[in-house]
């Protein structure tokens, strides 16, 4: 039981890092009002910026930096298109997710002699140590340095947006950009920095799946993680902790469908595979509710415009 | 304003820029990778042109991105963003492979029941994810992405149920051939079929070589209707007041949540029309173990806005987007080039759609340059203008 309930703390965590840092980079992004669809693409440039960084410099620090600028360039394009073209959000966004994957694995290709992975790269260390209670179930709880560094981040953009002038602004932005511009807010500065920053988050969260839980950037490493993050930041109404929660709630049905599928249950795996998913729409309905996004979500801000 | 500064005003520009755009971002990627551009696009063409089968395929495989594209145009003219589609795609060719395998009818009965099937579950879907919304106030967009991979999974449970399962491969049973609906599968592998055919190269190569089947055309049908749909009837009108201001349509009296169920009902039956054309048009007929999502309800999404989400648009934006995909895999095998650049530019034209004014910019520059050029001719002939000779 006590095993059970360890391994199950620990690949709740694993599982829930990276869309944590997805997520936070989405409430970033909507809570200053521009909708970001674009974290998948995003967080796969970070994935394979951090592997192929990380195997060619040997330091996976260093490739944890590189995946967060390279992804927050990409979340610079978005940020160009959205506020100062004034773009639908939506389709900017739905063009990273096209364009993003395909330099992926452009770069990917092109950097490892045509194939669609990389080498195995170092990877970031673990919080305790790499022989910490190797062995034993407790090892579990020996997560990965990024699941500290998501819950720091969460921390620290709860801080930044609820506790100081700089936050208040962000959310100014959110809800009435044209009140904020009244009072002297540059809203095109607040939106640019704070998509940009979502784009960085976004590629932590590629860069701690490719060289924190796996070792190599892989076709498959990110898929539907940035959606499910997207999920998350609505689930979590929009607020750090809430799209933490989200995250580790999905991170824990997917470690209960890990735990049944070892044979403890009579289920078909293909239906234990079913069950985080459901169990976010049966959340939803129960517990969770209406979710209302910043009033300036999704809508961009041209000046003098009413 | 002239004929070239309304072109430059309209949104088929805004598409041709666009694209244009694509080829040169992805030019200049693959030059920068070290691969010849030139030689690429000629491959990237000769792969989607090159020989009628080519042509054959390259609509053959617009169909079903057709059809959730306009099943994504017509949610997102109505205010509702159907991320689902795919998953919506999927329950049809889950649900019309079933009924293909287990009913044996004359096709007259068994066609319209297999592609029922599937529409019924592509509408279903998509009306339970409208219900959540309008009952529970459940973003669509969550659900959307949920049932997506729900519908995955689903997908590969039937196909490793005893029942449907295929031995020895990933797939489950094909569906019984009278549900097919391809051109003439019959006559064209008779004897009498193979003499005429013979007379005509291209037409053997297409129906002898591809799947050609009715698919494209039902589709085209679709996308007209759709469009008229929602801009020439009260339904329609009712759809699309709800998406530009729900509060004001609450108050003239439209039933607000009816709405939002019918629209994504009705996004999510063409969405299941895709699937289910898929499984009676196309080999192999039936379903297969997904690693991963097959992409038919994200590339509707492209299709859609390439097409500026106007359903008619999605027909040239589906063959457009067809044709890179398809042409894309030669670029790979004769160049070396990684088929990857096709996402690229893909991504880039959609990117580029979604900048409102690069185009209307270009018409401001016409009209101000024809307008700089009148003057100059008025003053190369030394008349003064009309206004200074008063």
């Amino acid at each position: 039981m006590l095993n059970s309930l360890v391994l199950l703390v620990g690949i709740t965590l694993m599982y829930s890092t990276p869309l944590i840092f997805g997520a936070i980079g989405g409430v970033v992004s909507e809570r200053s009002g521009v909708t970001n669809i674009g974290i998948e693409g995003m967080m796969v440039i970070g994935a394979v910026a951090a592997a192929s960084a990380s195997y060619f410099t040997g330091n996976p620090w260093l490739a944890f930096l590189i995946a967060g600028l390279c992804s927050g360039l990409v979340a610079l394009l978005h940020a160009v298109a959205s506020v100062t073209f004034a773009a639908d959000q939506t389709v900017s966004g739905v063009a990273i997710n096209l364009l993003a994957p395909g330099l992926a694995l452009f770069a990917c290709r092109r950097f490892f002699d045509g194939a669609a992975m990389s080498p195995i790269a170092p990877k970031l260390p673990k919080i305790f140590g790499d022989s910490w209670m190797a062995g034993t179930v407790w090892s579990n709880l020996n997560v990965n340095v990024t699941t500290v560094i998501a819950l720091l981040l969460t921390i620290a953009t709860w801080f930044v947006l609820y506790r100081t002038k700089w936050g208040l602004r962000v959310r100014a932005v959110g809800e009435h950009p044209a009140a904020a511009d009244t009072l002297g807010i540059d809203v095109y500065k607040v939106r640019y920095i704070c998509v940009i920053l979502s784009g960085v988050f976004a590629g932590f969260g590629g860069a701690s799946m490719t060289i924190a839980i796996i070792s190599q950037f892989t076709q498959t490493a990110i898929s539907g993680h940035g959606f499910i993050a997207m999920a998350a930041v609505i689930f979590g109404k929009w607020t750090p902790f809430g799209a933490y929660g989200a995250c580790l709630l999905f991170g824990a049905t997917q470690a209960l469908t890990v735990l049944l599928g070892g044979g403890v249950a009579p289920i078909p795996s293909q239906i234990l595979a079913m069950l985080p998913y459901a169990m976010t729409i049966i959340v939803l309905i129960l517990f969770v509710g209406k979710s209302v996004a910043p009033k300036a979500d999704g809508v961009p801000y041209v000046k003098g415009s009413r | 304003m002239s004929k070239l500064e309304k072109f430059l005003r309209g949104r088929f520009a805004a598409a041709l820029v666009a694209v244009l755009v694509g080829f040169v971002v992805a030019a200049v990627v693959l030059a920068a990778a070290g691969y010849n551009p030139i030689g690429s696009f000629a491959a990237l063409f000769q792969g989607a042109l090159g020989k009628p089968k080519y042509i054959a395929n390259v609509i053959i495989k617009a169909t079903p991105i057709l059809l959730t594209g306009v099943g994504v145009a017509f949610a997102f003219q109505t205010g509702l963003f159907n991320i689902g589609a795919e998953g919506q795609y999927i329950f049809a060719t889950i649900l019309s492979t079933i009924v293909g395998v287990k009913l044996n009818l004359p096709a007259v009965i068994q066609v319209p029941l297999v592609v029922c099937s599937g529409v019924l579950g592509g509408a279903a879907l998509g009306a339970f994810i409208g219900f959540l919304k309008a009952r529970f106030g459940i973003h669509e967009v969550i659900t959307s992405i949920m049932t997506n991979w729900i519908m995955l999974y689903l997908n590969n449970f039937v196909v490793s149920t005893d029942t449907f399962h295929k031995a020895n491969s990933t797939a489950a049973l094909p569906i019984n051939p009278s549900s097919y609906t391809m051109i003439l599968p019959n006559w064209k592998k008779s004897e009498a079929g193979k003499a005429f055919l013979s007379n005509i190269p291209w037409l053997r190569e297409v129906l002898l070589k591809t799947d050609a089947n009715f698919g494209f055309i039902i589709a085209i049908a679709v996308a007209v209707f759709a469009g008229y749909l929602l801009s020439r009837t009260k339904l329609g009108y009712e759809l699309r007041a709800v998406g530009y201001n729900r509060d004001a349509a609450r108050f003239s009296g439209i039933n607000v949540d009816r709405s939002i169920v019918l629209c994504m009902l009705i996004s999510g039956s063409f969405c299941g029309l895709a699937g289910a054309l898929n499984i009676t048009g196309i080999s192999p007929h039936t379903i297969t173990t997904l690693a991963a999502q097959e992409g038919y309800g994200f590339n509707g999404l492209s299709v859609a806005f390439i097409a500026g989400c106007s359903t008619v648009g999605c027909i040239p934006a589906s063959l457009l987007f067809a044709g890179l995909i398809y042409g894309g895999m030669t670029v790979q095998q004769v160049m070396g080039a990684p088929s990857d650049i096709i996402n690229i530019m893909i991504g880039t034209i959609v990117f580029f759609i979604a900048l409102p004014g690069v185009t209307p910019l270009l018409a401001d520059m016409v009209a101000k340059r024809r307008k700089s050029a009148e003057e100059v001719r008025v003053n190369k002939d030394g008349t003064p203008l009309p206004e200074k000779e008063v």
